[in-house]
């Protein structure tokens, strides 16, 4: 890792150390540029293009999250192009999910301009929440497929595996084994896949029923395990 | 639930249970085999005995079109619902079949599933349709009896052209035995490749030019030598054979009609790439062409061409045959790794390429059927033979698949460098009496449209890339004067909708959003500002999507947009 690479960002030269991504050579640039899908802690798998730059020479944009900066590449990270890419993206996103508790997005459908109308006639993604178990909620309308949580229940966290996919393409959902509630799966509470998740899908229950209306006693006598009832109990 | 007698697994599990994730798919194949579906409790028990998590097991049945995790009738037909069926007369065979009372879970003497298929890779004989994977074609005129037994005459493949070298042994209505091959001069290449170093082999594919058939068109000799030279034991090779391209179907005449010369391409790759193994990966639909491999893999194997030391040399190799599921992704040569690999077909990031990290993450050589079927013929005569035929930039022999509005469709080989008009009019007899040519699909669903400007272009690499059109793999869907163009593109963007893995937004999304707007505008409601959607869709798709399918998703579309522009600001009759 001692060997320096130079690029150009932006129309900036800038010298970074080799094995670092677009994305993190444009960062020891002072140079931000929007993420969705990536997180620190997990595997990028640059899926949700929001990161995407324009790579002189290269045919298509580039995933900067994963995209290793090279020696001699002209790199531009807010062109015409790349714009067009992430407002459209933006346009799609909610035009398929709802966006109201994923304040950065937001601000980055701002900061590009993108029209929440664009798609006025879309088919939402709209299934019903599902609440099986007494620690989270999971609210698949909020979902926008980040990855996040299968892979912190995988191989990049917890190795519990209790979540992976149903359906495919837009039909595309995060799911268990043959559907069945979490309770009834490998699922050990861990509380890694709420902890990642940018959208408020998954959501530890307690915070969602207090957004119901119910009081703090009702939520505490809604989500109390049988074990700690059973403590409480003793103690009267 | 119903009783699942699950000893009958037994044997699916002691066979695939040693081999983990890897044999995931052929053990769902075998489960399905056994119950008709995949029931719950036949999910977990080959989740235990392949080591793979349940999550994942529903992860990868649900993935694939062609399992099923519920009950499905006891017979199963498939109708091709894509343009070149639609043209003669799909919808109407469907809705004939679905009109039937016996159908889709009735109780009487045949139970009966009928659903809508992508493209089935029968084009030549639309409409077609796969009764319990068995193929039929011409429905339109079998009686709906004759379609639920199966009883249908197995359909004769239609091959012609200027040349005949590599369909030398195809199109006559039955597969080329071991002892034919031979006698036609199979494996002398093999031979011949064997008595080179494999450098000398690669060296000799790099000289005739070969590239690519599959469409992306990479020289093949070029990836040889990246794999040869890439570091990491072992090496793989893997014949693309997941041929789904609507439109497309010269891979299965090749694999149906002569399959000893794609298994003698595969050993010559794997031999000059230093490869032990060797994969061929079937798209699930192609059952037939899955078999007859299976039975070739088994001549080869006694003929001493396949195992070890093949032909007395100190080089040995051995094929596995793999079968797809209902996915047309896994065309994608990374999301093939992955679904032989035992997981849902998810295309991966590249680079890093195959050649350094392929199929479990080793070197791998992935070639497509033709192009393989080529290497035995450029072993026989030579480089510089092979560069006899074709233009200087594109040598050797091509494939093309015509259908659709064509009196004679059908596989026809040509060197490159004829013109579309004489494939069209000379070789597939031109379009019906009273007819004329109003366009044509070039490169299938991913492809682009030709209009009549288009008629003399020169097919080749270098010329249809000047006239902006994809050569793709070799697929043209012909259409008449009597096509409704919003029909056509309603078909092409249905099938981007369901066969997109869902990884990347901009083709998850895009092709859903593509496909309602068209489906608007085919039912007459178009507003002004669709042609900008569209084009917006259409640019974020190809410029941000993560692989090739999305990234051409878009592209009929957008070239229809250039042709006929007019469809889209107002609704043509």
């Amino acid at each position: 890792m001692d060997e320096s690479i130079k690029l150009t960002i932006d129309g900036q030269p800038v010298t970074v150390p080799a094995g670092v991504t677009l994305l993190q050579a444009a960062e020891m640039a002072g140079i931000t540029i929007p993420t969705i899908c990536y997180h620190v802690a997990t595997t990028s798998n640059a899926l949700c293009r929001i990161c995407v730059v324009e790579v002189e020479g290269a045919r298509t944009l580039v995933p900067s999250c994963v995209a290793k900066a090279a020696d001699g590449m002209v790199v531009h990270t807010d062109s015409e192009r790349v714009r067009l890419s992430r407002r459209t993206i933006l346009e799609m996103l909610v035009s398929s999910v709802d966006l109201s508790e994923a304040p950065e997005i937001q601000t980055m459908m701002a900061e590009y301009q993108a029209d929440p109308q664009r798609f006025p006639d879309a088919e939402r993604r709209e299934p019903p929440v599902l609440d099986d178990n007494p620690m989270y909620i999971r609210d698949y309308a909020k979902c926008i497929l980040c990855w996040r949580c299968v892979q912190v229940c995988a191989e990049d966290a917890q190795y519990t595996f209790a979540l992976n996919f149903s359906g495919r393409g837009y039909e595309t959902q995060i799911g268990t084994f043959y559907d069945h509630p979490m309770p009834e799966t490998t699922c050990v509470f861990c509380g890694q896949c709420v902890g990642v998740c940018p959208t408020g899908a998954l959501k530890p229950k307690r915070e969602w029923l207090l957004e119901q209306g119910y009081s703090p006693d009702e939520v505490m006598e809604l989500t109390r395990t049988d074990r700690r009832r059973r403590r409480r109990d003793s103690i009267e | 639930m119903t009783d699942i007698d699950l000893s009958l697994l037994t044997p699916v599990l002691e066979k695939y249970g040693p081999q983990g994730r890897t044999a995931l798919l052929p053990a769902l194949h075998a489960a399905q085999d056994i119950y008709g579906y995949i029931p719950e409790p036949v999910a977990a028990s080959i989740g235990m005995a392949l080591n793979v998590p349940l999550a994942d097991v529903y992860g990868v049945i649900d993935f694939y079109a062609m399992f099923y995790r519920a009950p499905v009738g006891e017979t199963h037909i498939h109708v091709c619902n894509d343009p070149a069926c639609a043209f003669a007369g799909a919808d109407s065979v469907f809705k004939r079949m679905t009109q039937t009372s016996t159908i889709n879970g009735g109780t009487g003497e045949m139970r009966v599933t009928v659903e809508l298929a992508p493209c089935l890779g029968l084009c030549e004989h639309a409409p077609a349709v796969l009764v319990q994977e068995k193929p039929a074609g011409r429905t339109q005129v079998q009686s709906w009896k004759d379609l639920v037994r199966g009883s249908i005459p197995h359909q004769r493949s239609i091959v012609g052209g200027d040349i005949r070298l590599l369909t030398r042994n195809c199109g006559k209505n039955r597969t080329t035995s071991l002892e034919e091959y031979e006698d036609s001069g199979g494996y002398a290449g093999l031979r011949k490749a064997l008595s080179l170093s494999p450098a000398e082999v690669i060296a000799e594919v790099k000289a005739s030019g070969l590239v690519g058939r599959g469409g992306a068109a990479f020289p093949t000799g070029v990836k040889w030598e990246a794999t040869a030279s890439a570091p990491g034991d072992p090496h793989y090779v893997v014949c693309n054979a997941d041929e789904a391209e609507p439109g497309t179907f010269k891979d299965r005449v090749m694999m149906e009609d002569d399959p000893h010369r794609v298994l003698e391409g595969l050993i010559i790759a794997g031999y000059a790439v230093g490869a032990r193994k060797g994969y061929i990966y079937v798209r699930g639909e192609y059952i037939q062409a899955y078999h007859t491999l299976e039975e070739a893999q088994e001549e080869a194997e006694a003929a001493g061409y396949l195992g070890e030391n093949i032909l007395g040399t100190d080089y040995s190799f051995e094929i596995e045959i793999r079968r797809g599921a209902g996915a047309y992704i896994c065309g994608e040569e990374t999301a093939l790794f992955e679904s032989i690999e035992g997981k849902r077909g998810f295309p991966r990031v590249k680079p890093p390429f195959p050649t350094t990290h392929g199929l479990f993450g080793q070197p791998t050589a992935i070639n497509n059927v033709e192009t393989l079927a080529n290497v035995p013929l450029i072993m026989t005569i030579g480089a510089e033979a092979y560069r006899q035929m074709g233009t200087e930039k594109s040598p050797g022999p091509k494939l093309f698949c015509l259908s659709g509005d064509v009196v004679r469709p059908g596989l026809y080989e040509v060197p490159f460098g004829v013109t579309f008009r004489h494939l069209l009019f000379d070789l597939a007899g031109g379009l019906r009496p009273g007819r004329e040519f109003r366009g044509a699909l070039f490169g299938g669903a991913a492809g682009a449209f030709a209009t009549p400007d288009h008629l003399d272009v020169v097919l080749s690499f270098e010329n249809l890339r000047a006239a902006g059109l994809p050569l793709g793999s070799g697929v043209i869907t012909v259409f008449d004067d009597t096509r409704d163009l919003y029909d056509i593109l309603l078909r092409l963007s249905r099938f981007f909708a369901e066969e997109s893995c869902g990884k990347c937004y901009p083709c998850q999304i895009g092709t859903q959003r593509q496909h309602e707007i068209l489906v608007r505008m085919a039912g007459g409601d178009i507003r002004p500002e669709d042609y900008q959607r569209l084009t917006d869709i259409g640019r974020t798709m190809t410029d941000s999507s993560l692989c090739g399918l999305g990234q051409t998703a878009a592209s009929a579309v957008l070239s229809a947009m250039k042709y006929w522009p007019q469809y889209f600001t107002t609704r043509q009759a």
